[in-house]
């Protein structure tokens, strides 16, 4: 036998596997190895805990020191209309359509956005065509859209759901643009040499090597499509969470403000996270 | 071992490279700048063929143009007598920065050629880790290229291009981003690799041990605008150990090429290098530091 092709695999930590060992000293390892997390979540509850009593502190003594707390809630009258609102279908009502308009014009977003960056970044010529348009509306805030939008569709639903597909759309365009633009050419040549043809790149190169980016458009595309539809719910809308926190001023109803503005952060809260979710399971060569 | 052996397509000997009057000028706005000129090289079916040279010689430029990604601006370059058009799968590329797809595993990598080509996936998946036994990296198939380390990376790399079954293999400094211990062993990889296919290979490099110890012919260039300057046969016999490095013959063979190239470096470096620049660390002070004359 003459020299073996086989060289030495060289070691990985991955595949060293872990020796037997107790659960009391599984645990203390754990506990070594998350120490760092822990001692985040620990200072992050605290952190919140200090923010409340001093809201709290604020608001019962009615503080007023160049911002006047005279009519702000306080925190436990906000739980209670919580408590109250939970069981109110009305309420729940104007979550549900907040969501709703929020996944349909993010969703429409994403579906026109994220192709359309694609094929922009590909060709040339479409990019040409389309980007000096897109650079001219992008700077106009969704909100300035308001009047036309109204004048545009002939329901106030649809009109709100066009202006959070417009607040998340350029988020979504201008990042898969940029990811396009930052492929790898030398991963393409890879490709090509292997006998890859013109679209087989597209779906294995462009599109995997966009993907990060991709989702860095569509969080910021999701952060942006709330802001708008809160905006637009309140000026034009007749439920919503932005209507029900607009309302609650109008009906003097303070404790309500605090609950729909809480709300609010945590749907937005919530909707990243989800988006966050779905990058880790789409792009699990990324996972650390 | 030969069942391995038997599973890799080996084909009747192919892979005849052969570059005729080849010139090549890319166009700036001060006009066009000659990077390669009236060069002419051949590559024999089964042979392993090395260009060494300056950086900056057009050595990878060339070997762009055998892979298809560059047009000649005169000259032809043919494999088998017919003229390349472009990339393709007959000619594998192995590239100095490993160009592994982050979002495919080892083994998808590898497999990423015969799926072009519309291979079923079992069969595809099959081949895929025949060629990963080869290099060793059966067990790694399922990790993604982020996770191993640089020689790893090339091996899957060469493996991937060796995959479709190529006519010639096409390496541009396939190991120069590598540590020297992992390049020798990268290096016997490959040649073993070579003799079990008995494919046509063009290296490029600028390591002068590395050709001499891989190849069966060298050929050397010349500062820019790049052209053959040398061609070096290599009659050490195989297969080569790596003790060979310290033969007579061996340090013979460096110290001609080496004298080639230190020649064509002064050139390419052009006015900053002078015999008094090469002297400047002798240059007198008269006690101060360096920072206080300046």
């Amino acid at each position: 036998m003459t020299t073996t092709v086989v060289a030495e695999a060289e070691p990985s930590p991955a595949l060293t596997p872990a020796p037997k060992r107790s659960l009391g000293t599984l645990a203390a390892r754990w506990y070594r190895l998350n120490k760092e997390s822990l001692r985040a979540v620990a200072i992050g509850a605290i952190s919140l805990f200090a923010f409340l009593v001093v809201w709290h502190l604020l608001t019962t003594y009615r503080v007023v020191f160049f911002v006047r707390f005279t009519n702000v809630p306080a925190p436990l009258e906000v739980y209670a209309s919580f408590t109250k609102a939970i069981h109110d279908p009305k309420f729940l009502l104007h979550i549900v359509l907040s969501c709703r308009r929020i996944l349909i014009g993010f969703s429409l977003a994403a579906v026109v956005g994220v192709p359309l960056g694609l094929v922009m970044g590909r060709f040339k010529l479409i990019h040409e065509i389309i980007f000096p348009v897109a650079e001219v509306l992008r700077p106009i805030p969704a909100i300035a859209w308001v009047p036309m939008a109204i004048m545009l569709w002939p329901t106030n639903e649809q009109s709100i759901v066009f202006i959070t597909f417009l607040g998340s759309f350029f988020p979504i365009l201008v990042n898969t643009l940029h990811g396009m633009s930052l492929v790898d050419p030398v991963l393409v040549r890879a490709a090509q040499c292997l006998g890859a043809r013109e679209s087989s790149i597209f779906r294995e190169v462009y599109f995997p090597a966009s993907l990060p980016h991709i989702f860095t458009g569509l969080t910021v595309g999701m952060g942006v499509a709330w802001v708008s539809l809160i905006a637009a719910e309140m000026i034009s809308g007749q439920y919503g969470i932005g209507y029900f926190t607009w309302e609650a001023y109008s009906l003097v109803q303070y404790a309500d403000i605090a609950l729909g503005m809480i709300a609010i952060g945590v749907l937005g809260l919530g909707s990243s996270l989800l988006i966050r979710g779905a990058g880790q399971l789409v792009m699990p060569w990324r996972m650390k | 071992m030969i069942q391995a052996e038997r599973q890799v397509d080996i084909r009747p000997p192919q892979g005849h490279i052969e570059v005729e009057d080849f010139a090549l000028s890319y166009e700036t706005i001060e006009g066009s700048v000659e990077a390669v000129s009236n060069t002419r090289i051949h590559v024999q079916p089964g042979e392993f063929v090395s260009i060494v040279g300056p950086s900056g010689c057009g050595k990878s430029t060339l070997l762009n143009a055998v892979a298809g990604f560059l047009k000649p601006t005169s000259g032809t370059v043919t494999v088998d007598g017919e003229a390349v058009n472009g990339p393709s799968a007959q000619r594998g590329m192995v590239f100095q920065q490993y160009s592994l797809f982050p979002w495919k595993t080892v083994r998808e990598n590898v497999e990423f050629g015969l799926k072009m080509r519309g291979m079923p996936r079992a069969q595809r998946e099959r081949a895929a880790r025949t060629l990963l036994g080869l290099a060793g990296l059966e067990a790694f198939e399922k990790h993604y290229p982020e996770r191993l380390s640089g020689g790893m990376k090339q091996r899957v790399g060469i493996v991937r291009a060796l995959a479709t079954g190529p006519k010639v293999l096409l390496l541009d400094e396939p190991f120069g981003a590598l540590d020297a211990q992992t390049r020798v062993i990268m290096q016997q990889i490959l040649t073993n690799l070579w003799q079990r296919l008995k494919i046509s290979v063009l290296f490029v490099t600028h390591d002068i041990d590395e050709a001499i110890f891989l190849s069966d012919r060298v050929y050397c260039m010349t500062a820019r605008p790049g052209s053959i300057k040398a061609e070096i046969p290599i009659p050490l016999e195989r297969p080569r150990q790596q003790s060979m490095m310290m033969s007579s013959e061996f340090l013979a063979l460096k110290r001609g090429l080496m004298s080639l190239i230190r020649e064509e470096s002064l050139k390419a470096m052009g006015g900053e290098i002078t015999d008094l620049g090469m002297q400047g660390l002798n240059i007198d002070l008269h006690g101060h530091s360096l920072a206080e004359i300046l």
